[in-house]
């Protein structure tokens, strides 16, 4: 029997089309993908992403511990609430799993990390903090939405307390804040603008059906997966793994190579693999030919197999197909994908594709 | 509960046949099938006058979620194609078994319609599917 978030009455009640997603039963959408997608972009969606795995780590180690379990250097965290973006990597480079982390004060620290990673995660943050004065504790009494899209903050404010929306409304991007009963930070997985609330099981259906009143609509993860590719945000298990390193994996931007005297996991496989160069490429595609781009098809250039893309989908406010893909150096401006037997012309773009709404890469 | 309609004869891969009464038919997928599916973002069509046989891939319909593959359900040559699903494949969504037709084939076997099911035979295999 699959895993219920405390979600699961609400998303039958709302007509959800049910699918195990990682041992957990989720709404894949609740009618169109499509609509669910625009509403994102263009007014307030809400996703229930309970099935994510918080963590709270805490003691007097917790920063040095952090500081050598992952690619980016929460050192940078100076402001409590302060969220960072990092890859956890195996002793040769490869990813363990993507997440965000919280920092609280210093000794106090929020991880979120997938649902389809948790077991080994779970079994690798334990292992290593065995060697620190650290205390891991899987915080599945929280259930976690996400309110996205231009109008989100503003209706999500609707169904908070005086003295949330006073917290939230002082909250930069990428940070988050608790208060009276709720952890709500200003982060996402859509391109837009939002909120992702931490709230108590037993409080959460409550707030979705408030959310609801608010006109805020039910999203399912057909159109989670649309949009964060069309933002050129990655998918753990589908353009990065353990058998990948993020430096080919477009997260070179996540790795915090300095200072150097920092020995967090996998650095010295990194540094191997960049010195020694080569490196493949990790680029968005535009399809130029009609069609839909999926992912792991390959990418072909002068007739010969030059990659694979890793995700591909149709994107909406392109109203295009779109990949992200990994390539060897020679894809430059122009490439081909095959797609059932035929070679389909793609434009080379930097991504995201899109985002707040608009499209962000050339068309033409 | 997808809509079957009674006039039209069915084939287990989820094609819906339209007798024209002049050695044609017309040729979709059923609700049920775009149900599945998703909302329709592409549908590559075949060529009109192209051979089809029973069985056979003939057209794909490619959803939000996956690329699926037509299967012809009769034996013949193709003489027209629904050319409004190449702006809007959603017809398929909306109207299945009406603006959202994919192909028109002349049959070169006429006794194939006889053995597609009816919309009660149909409704059963959606019915146990579905369950």
């Amino acid at each position: 029997m699959p895993n219920k978030t405390p979600l699961f009455d609400q998303h039958v009640a709302c007509g959800g089309k049910m699918v195990d997603f990682a041992g957990w039963d989720m709404p894949l959408n609740y009618g169109s993908q499509l609509e669910e997608h625009q509403a994102v972009r263009n007014d307030a969606g809400m996703f229930d992403v309970s099935h994510m795995v918080v963590v709270d780590l805490k003691g007097a180690e917790v920063k040095a511990f952090l500081q050598k379990l992952l690619a980016n250097d929460v050192a940078k965290l100076k402001d409590s609430g302060k969220a960072l973006y990092s890859c956890m990597l195996q002793q040769d480079g490869g990813v363990i799993d993507d997440l965000i982390v919280y920092y609280l004060d210093e000794q106090n620290f929020r991880l979120v990390v997938n649902a389809a990673t948790r077991d080994k995660d779970l079994a690798w943050i334990n292992q290593q903090a065995a060697a620190f004065d650290v205390s891991v504790t899987e915080r599945a009494d929280l259930a976690m939405i996400a309110v996205q899209g231009p109008n989100g903050r503003a209706k999500a404010d609707a169904v908070m307390t005086a003295a949330q929306v006073k917290a939230a409304a002082g909250l930069k991007v990428f940070m988050g804040v608790e208060v009276e009963g709720l952890f709500i930070a200003r982060t996402g997985y859509t391109g837009e603008d939002g909120y992702e609330i931490m709230v108590s099981a037993e409080q959460a259906a409550t707030m979705w059906q408030k959310l609801i009143e608010q006109g805020v609509s039910p999203c399912g993860l057909g159109c989670r997966d649309s949009l964060r590719l069309e933002a050129g945000m990655n998918l753990y298990g589908s353009d990065m793994d353990e058998t990948i390193s993020p430096l080919e994996a477009g997260l070179n931007w996540t790795v915090a190579w300095q200072p150097v005297e920092r020995e967090f996991i996998g650095r010295q496989a990194l540094e191997a693999l960049r010195d020694k160069g080569g490196l493949r490429r990790f680029v968005g595609l535009v399809l130029q030919d009609k069609g839909v781009l999926r992912a792991h098809q390959d990418v072909v250039l002068n007739g010969e197999v030059v990659g694979e893309t890793t995700s591909g989908g149709f994107s909406p406010t392109l109203g295009k197909s779109i990949a992200l893909a990994r390539v060897s150096a020679n894809v430059v401006d122009e490439c081909a994908v095959a797609v059932r037997g035929r070679e389909l012309a793609c434009k080379v773009v930097k991504a995201p594709f899109a985002r707040n709404g608009k499209a962000c890469v050339e068309l033409n | 509960m997808s809509e079957i309609p009674a006039n039209l004869k069915y084939a287990k891969s989820h094609e819906w046949v339209e007798d024209l009464g002049d050695g044609t038919v017309k040729i979709g997928i059923s609700d049920h099938a775009q149900e599945l599916l998703g909302d329709m973002v592409f549908v590559e069509l075949p060529e009109e006058g192209a051979a089809v046989s029973v069985g056979e891939e003939c057209a794909v319909v490619e959803s939000v979620k996956a690329a699926s593959d037509v299967y012809s359900p009769v034996t013949g040559e193709v003489v027209a194609v629904n050319e409004d699903l190449a702006d809007s494949p959603d017809l398929v969504n909306h109207h299945p078994y009406a603006d959202g037709w994919i192909m028109q084939v002349k049959l070169t076997e006429e006794g194939e319609l006889e053995e597609l099911m009816d919309a009660d035979a149909y409704g059963e295999l959606v019915s146990e599917e579905e369950h």
